[in-house]
């Protein structure tokens, strides 16, 4: 808790804050199975603010920031990209699961082979020229979101010996205040990879890494056309009674 | 039902491709008010190598100290197109540059004002969650009685204050670890 005297927690209670996560569902910094994790990790304590009116407000984005067109990424090419069609929809809810509408999502993946499409990605596995791999959106009146993408492919890295990624898609999303902030990633159901992967198996907490699966979803899934998967975004909530006296 | 908020995961060493659209290094138009400064840094890890692949971005109110979201009812102007929002990638040598302006004082907790500041997150790969800082300004009288610096240790507080370099040139660097470690906030 804070040490700043009365003062600063009456403001703090009499404020609506958002809540604080709950044990073991955030990774810690210093995981050091994810090597990259060593000299990258913050070595002291942070330290805990109150939130004020900077933190409570953040940045908003309408649809001609990101472009209405950019939420199906098999039409970004001039022909279709190879792989598995896929749609992966949901719904972005804070903690109390009220929806997060006309909130902005930026999603990037890996291509059907595992391969990104970036500078850095030197990976032996061929890039498709009609998948950049990117998607923008923004969340409908029900918090409701929808992409239309292919299916990543997995791929090595150097993490360690016979490191391979599970296939995942990468999220980031803003909500409605700077400290609502998430980026993350979505990781498909069955892959049997996830076991050994040092950036999943990130959390104490086995039910949160199981909510970062997406769960196969007859109802997204387009006849003749597209497999559906479904994925919910959760963004904190606000919670002004924990710190009321 | 309460649910919890989703895991973070890393943003890897490929956001740019989902990130690259709304990259912005100009948070300020050319006409708006305010004192315009030009913010430069770098990111370092714990070996100070130079990090190449993070990610800084900026939340911050406009000179009057207006956040340009529905939460801010406070009667102060709102400076058209200003919108506060930064975000800018480090280079092959872990440089950033964000050209702003220096933004008004903004309400703190108990009635008081903060000082100018500007908020920060950083991501980057090896980060399994975003780092929270603050940017405050050099000379700045209000920064004595600002709340949140006054939470910080003197000695590290000099972490969160941008280093005067040249008119109109502020020097910021984020330090991932070590004794001069970049203070970084559990909000």
């Amino acid at each position: 808790m804070i040490q700043t005297g009365d003062s600063a927690l009456t403001a703090r209670s009499s404020m609506e804050v958002y809540g604080r996560p709950r044990g073991g569902t955030q990774p810690e910094y210093r995981h050091l199975p994810y090597r990259s994790c060593e000299k990258r990790h913050p070595t002291h304590a942070l330290i805990e603010i109150p939130h004020t009116l900077s933190e409570i407000t953040g940045p908003q984005f309408t649809l001609e920031d990101i472009r209405k067109s950019s939420c199906d990424l098999t039409k970004q090419g001039s022909g279709e990209p190879s792989g598995q069609r896929i749609v992966v929809g949901g719904q972005v809810l804070d903690e109390d699961g009220r929806p997060v509408r006309n909130s902005v999502i930026e999603m990037w993946q890996a291509n059907a082979a595992g391969r990104y499409m970036h500078r850095w990605d030197q990976h032996h596995a061929p890039l498709d020229p009609n998948f950049p791999g990117r998607g923008h959106t923004l969340t409908d009146d029900s918090g409701h979101y929808r992409f239309v993408t292919i299916k990543p492919g997995s791929y090595p890295w150097s993490n360690h010996h016979n490191a391979w990624r599970p296939a995942h898609l990468h999220f980031s999303l803003f909500g409605p205040a700077f400290a609502t902030r998430l980026v993350t990633q979505m990781y498909f159901p069955g892959d049997p990879l996830l076991p050994f992967d040092p950036i999943y198996n990130c959390t104490a907490d086995e039910e949160a890494r199981k909510r970062l699966v997406s769960s196969f979803d007859w109802d997204t899934t387009i006849p003749d056309i597209a497999l559906g998967f479904h994925f919910d975004l959760i963004l904190r909530g606000r919670n002004a009674t924990l710190f009321e006296e | 039902m309460r649910l919890y908020a989703t895991t973070s995961q890393t943003v890897g060493p490929f956001f740019q491709i989902g990130l690259q659209l709304l990259m912005n290094a100009d948070i300020a138009s050319p006409d708006g008010l305010g004192e315009r400064i030009t913010l430069e840094g770098q990111v370092l890890d714990g070996d100070r190598i130079a990090i190449p692949d993070a990610v800084i971005e900026i939340w911050q109110a406009n000179a009057e100290g207006k956040y340009a979201h529905p939460e801010d009812s406070q009667p102060k102007p709102i400076d058209a197109g200003f919108r506060g929002y930064g975000r800018v990638e480090t280079d092959d040598n872990g440089f950033f540059r964000i050209r702003t302006i220096k933004p008004g004082r903004t309400p703190g907790p108990g009635g008081s004002l903060q000082a100018p500041h500007l908020e920060v997150t950083v991501f980057m790969r090896g980060l399994m969650k975003r780092l929270v800082t603050r940017i405050y300004f050099p000379g700045d009288a209000a920064n004595e009685n600002d709340l949140v610096l006054n939470l910080v240790p003197e000695a590290r507080r000099q972490t969160l204050i941008a280093r005067e370099c040249g008119e109109g040139v502020l020097r910021w660097d984020v330090r991932m670890q070590g004794d001069d470690e970049t203070v970084f906030f559990d909000i």
